[in-house]
C-alpha cells in the first residue's frame, strides 16, 4: 500500500511539471510560432507601444525559451518580479501570473473566486451522488418496471438538456415565479442561510445533469455486478438480500462511480462556466468569462493552470481511494 | 474404487404424492421452468431422488442438462437475482430433514442456507468477492448463523483454513482471493461452506476450473471432510471420473430429466441407458489398454424449449429404431427398475439392452 502511495505521488509530481510546461506552451509558445505578438494579448488591446514594450520586457519575451520557462516555474513556486518599461512589479509565490490590464496579481483573484466554485461543485456532487446512485440502484433492482423506465427517461432528459435551459427554467419558476428563494449569491462567511439559499438552485441544476449520468452508470454497473458469481455465493451463505445488495454488490458498483466522480469534480472545480454565468455566481468560471470579454489573458492562464491542478489532485485522491476499495489495485 | 462397493441408500423409487419423507433429502417431481421470450425453458422437468446423511450422490450430465439448476433449486437460489425478469417457476417438493423447502417461508429457507445446506461453486476466483479477504468472507459466513464476536469467528475461520489444508492459516486468513492459487482458493471456498457444519453440501463442478493434479487433492479433501462431518453430499459434474471417485450413487440427467440412476458400481459396470453408454464411451480411461479412440455421443444437447417428443434422447440414440411402432418418438419413457435399486428410462427391452451392452458396448470400453 505504501509503495503504491509513493508511486502515485511520484507520478502526480511528474504530471505537475508536465502540466505546467504544457500550459506554458499553450500560452507562450504556440502564439509565438503562429506569429502573434504575445505582449499584445497580455497587455490588452487599447495600449500604447510603450506599454506593450514594457510588458514584453516584464515577461522576458525576448529571452531564450528555457529562461522564460524557468521564470514561469519560479513564479509558481517562489514568486517572481516583473521589471521593464520603467517600473517593477513583485508577484509573490504562488505567482500564477500578473494581470497588466487590471493591475493585480492573478493568484488573489483565483483564491477569491475559488471558494464559490468549490462550494458549488461539492454541494452539487453530494446531491447528484445521493440521487444518481439511489435512482440507479433502484432501477437496476426493478428493471423493466414503470419506475425504471420513468427514471431512465428523466435521466435521458437530464443528460440532454443544457444547463442554461434547466437553470433558466428553475430560476423562472422558483426564484421569479413562486418567489421561494432569493437567487442572489451571498458569501458563506456573511450568512450561511443566504449562501445556502443562493446555492440551492445552482446545485440542483448542476446535480440534475450529473445525477442523470450517474444513475445510468450505476444502473448498468449494478446489473452487471448482480450477475457475478460472488453475489450468488453471498446469497448461498444465507445473507439477507439487502446485505447482498447493500454490501457485496454496492462495494463493487462504487468503483466506476468513483472514477467518474474524480474526473467530474476535478473539471468542475476549474469552473462551471455555464452554471456560474446562468446564476451569476462569482466563481472561477465567471472569472474566465469576464477575462475573455476583457481580453485579460493572464487570468485565463491562471484559471487554466488551477483547473489542471484540480483535475490532477482529484485523480490522485481517486487513485488512493481506489486502492482502499479494491485490494487488487495495490499490487499493480 | 472401494467407494463404489458401498451400498448407499441414496436412490429410491420415484415417489408419488405421499407426504412422509423418509430420507434426509428427498426431491419429488422437481420442475424448474424459466419463461423467456422464445418460450418456456424446461431446465428441470420432473426429477426425483433421495439422499441419506453420510452418502454422496453424483449428478452427471452435459451442459444444459439441468444439473446446476437442480442444485440452485434445492438451495432456493433459482430465482435469486432475477430482478424485474419473469421469475423462474418451480414445482414439486424438496424435503430437507423433514422440512419442505418450496412451501416454506423464504426467510426460513434463507436461514437454512449456509447453515443446513451449503454450496461449493465451480470457479473459486469468481465465486469469492475480490474486495474482501478470505478471512472476512469466512467470518461473515459464520456470523450470519452464529451470534459470536469477530474474534471468535476469526479463530473459527483460521481453524477451518487449517482443516482444509491451507498452510500458515493464521497468516493466509488475511489474504485476498487473488493472492491464493486456484487450488488454495477452492480449499478456502470449501472451508467457507463447511464453517457452519452443514448437513448437506452441494458441490457444483468443484474441480472443473482446477488443473488435474489439484483436482485429485480437492476430491480427496471433499471425501475426507464428508467422513469427518457426516454430511450428505451432492456432486454435480460432467466428469464421470469425479463421480467414480466420490459417489455412492449416480444420477444421469438428460434434457432436464433423469435417464438412469443407481448405485455407482451398477451405473459404471452395468449401465442400462444408451446415453450412459455414450458418456462412458467418451470418457478417457487409463485403466483399459485396448481402447483405441473415444466414442463421442453424436449430435448436441436438446433444446429445453422444444424437447424432442418421445424420448428426449431419440435424435442422438443409435438404437432409436429398435423398439417397434416408433415408440421412441411418440412416448416418453418413464424410469423403470432394471435391477436392484437401479432405474433407467428407455424403451429398449431388457433383452435388447443386455445384448447391446455385452456385445457392442462393453467390449469397446
Amino acid at each position: 500500500m505504501l509503495a503504491y502511495l509513493i508511486r502515485r505521488l511520484f507520478a502526480a509530481a511528474v504530471m505537475l511539471v508536465v502540466i505546467i510546461m504544457v500550459v506554458f506552451g499553450i500560452f507562450f509558445l504556440v502564439p509565438k510560432w503562429a506569429g502573434v505578438d504575445i505582449a499584445l494579448s497580455f497587455v490588452g488591446k487599447q495600449a500604447d507601444p510603450a506599454a506593450i514594450e514594457g510588458v514584453r520586457q516584464k515577461l522576458g519575451l525576448g529571452d531564450p525559451i528555457y529562461a522564460q520557462v524557468w521564470e514561469f516555474f519560479k513564479g509558481i513556486f517562489a514568486g517572481r518580479t516583473y521589471t521593464g518599461g520603467g517600473d517593477t512589479i513583485h508577484c509573490s509565490a504562488p505567482c500564477f501570473g500578473y494581470s497588466f490590464r487590471s493591475e493585480q496579481a492573478v493568484w488573489p483573484v483565483l483564491t477569491d473566486r475559488f471558494p464559490v466554485t468549490l462550494g458549488l461543485a461539492l454541494g452539487a456532487a453530494v446531491l447528484w451522488l445521493v440521487l444518481g446512485v439511489a435512482a440507479g440502484v433502484l432501477s437496476a433492482l426493478k428493471r423493466g418496471s414503470l419506475w425504471d423506465r420513468g427514471a431512465m427517461v428523466v435521466a435521458l432528459a437530464g443528460v440532454s438538456l443544457p444547463i442554461y435551459f434547466t437553470g433558466m427554467l428553475s430560476l423562472a419558476i422558483f426564484a421569479y415565479g413562486l418567489n421561494w428563494i432569493d437567487a442572489q449569491y451571498v458569501p458563506l462567511e456573511d450568512s450561511f442561510g443566504g449562501w445556502f439559499g443562493g446555492m440551492i438552485l445552482p446545485w440542483i441544476t448542476l446535480a440534475f445533469l450529473y445525477a442523470a449520468m450517474y444513475a445510468r452508470i450505476t444502473r448498468a454497473t449494478m446489473m452487471e455486478i448482480l450477475g457475478e458469481d460472488y453475489i450468488r455465493t453471498a446469497r448461498a451463505k444465507g445473507l439477507k438480500e439487502q446485505t447482498v445488495i447493500g454490501k457485496h454488490a454496492m462495494r463493487s458498483t462504487m468503483t466506476p462511480i468513483l472514477t467518474m466522480l474524480g474526473m467530474d469534480l476535478g473539471a468542475l472545480i476549474g469552473g462551471a462556466i455555464l452554471t456560474e454565468s446562468t446564476f451569476n455566481l462569482p466563481g472561477l468560471g465567471r472569472a474566465v468569462l469576464d477575462a475573455i470579454r476583457n481580453q485579460d489573458l493572464p487570468i485565463i492562464v491562471g484559471v487554466t493552470l488551477i483547473t489542471s491542478l484540480a483535475v490532477l489532485f482529484a485523480n490522485l485522491v481517486v487513485d488512493i481511494l481506489y486502492a482502499v476499495i479494491d485490494p487488487r489495485v495495490r499490487l499493480s | 474404487m472401494t467407494e463404489l462397493s458401498k451400498t448407499g441408500a441414496a436412490v429410491g423409487e420415484p415417489t408419488g404424492a405421499s407426504p412422509a419423507p423418509t430420507s434426509f433429502l428427498e426431491v419429488r417431481d422437481l420442475k424448474v421452468h424459466f419463461p423467456t421470450d422464445d418460450g418456456l425453458v424446461k431446465s428441470v422437468d420432473g426429477l426425483s431422488f433421495q439422499l441419506e446423511k453420510g452418502k454422496t450422490l453424483g449428478i452427471v450430465g452435459e451442459s444444459g442438462s439441468g444439473k446446476s439448476v437442480t442444485s440452485l433449486g434445492i438451495m432456493g437460489l433459482h430465482t435469486a437475482g432475477q430482478y424485474g425478469k419473469r421469475k423462474a417457476q418451480i414445482s414439486g417438493e424438496i424435503w430437507l430433514d423433514g422440512t419442505e423447502l418450496l412451501s416454506a417461508d423464504p426467510d426460513h429457507v434463507r436461514k437454512l442456507r449456509g447453515r443446513e445446506m451449503a454450496m461449493i461453486f465451480q470457479d473459486p476466483l469468481s465465486a469469492l468477492h475480490p474486495y474482501y479477504t478470505i478471512g472476512q468472507q469466512i467470518v461473515e459466513a459464520y456470523r450470519i448463523h452464529h451470534d459470536v464476536d469477530k474474534k471468535t469467528a476469526r479463530r473459527r475461520a483460521v481453524e477451518m483454513l487449517d482443516r482444509v489444508g491451507i498452510p500458515q492459516p493464521d497468516k493466509r486468513v488475511d489474504n485476498y482471493p487473488h493472492e491464493f492459487s486456484g487450488g488454495m482458493r477452492q480449499r478456502a471456498m470449501i472451508a467457507m461452506s463447511l464453517v457452519n457444519n452443514p448437513e448437506l453440501l452441494i458441490a457444483d463442478e468443484p474441480t472443473t476450473a482446477l488443473d488435474v493434479t489439484v483436482q485429485a487433492q480437492i476430491l480427496d479433501l471433499i471425501r475426507d471432510l464428508q467422513k469427518e462431518f457426516g454430511s450428505a453430499v451432492i456432486v454435480i459434474t460432467h466428469d464421470l471420473g469425479v463421480v467414480a471417485e466420490l459417489a455412492d450413487d449416480i444420477l444421469v440427467m438428460y434434457g432436464g430429466r433423469c435417464v438412469e440412476r443407481g448405485p455407482a458400481e451398477k451405473v459404471f459396470y452395468e449401465p442400462r441407458h444408451p446415453y450412459t453408454w455414450g458418456l462412458l464411451g467418451s470418457m478417457p480411461r487409463l485403466d483399459r489398454e485396448q481402447q483405441e479412440r473415444l466414442i463421442p455421443v453424436k449430435g448436441s444437447p436438446p433444446s429445453l424449449i422444444n424437447v424432442p417428443s418421445g424420448c428426449a434422447f431419440n435424435p442422438r440414440c443409435p438404437y432409436a429404431d429398435l423398439p417397434k411402432d416408433d415408440v421412441t418418438r411418440t412416448v416418453r419413457p418413464e424410469l423403470a427398475e432394471v435391477g436392484s435399486r437401479h432405474w433407467a428410462a428407455c424403451h429398449l427391452s431388457k433383452e435388447q439392452r443386455e445384448r447391446i451392452w455385452t456385445e457392442e458396448i462393453a467390449p469397446k470400453l
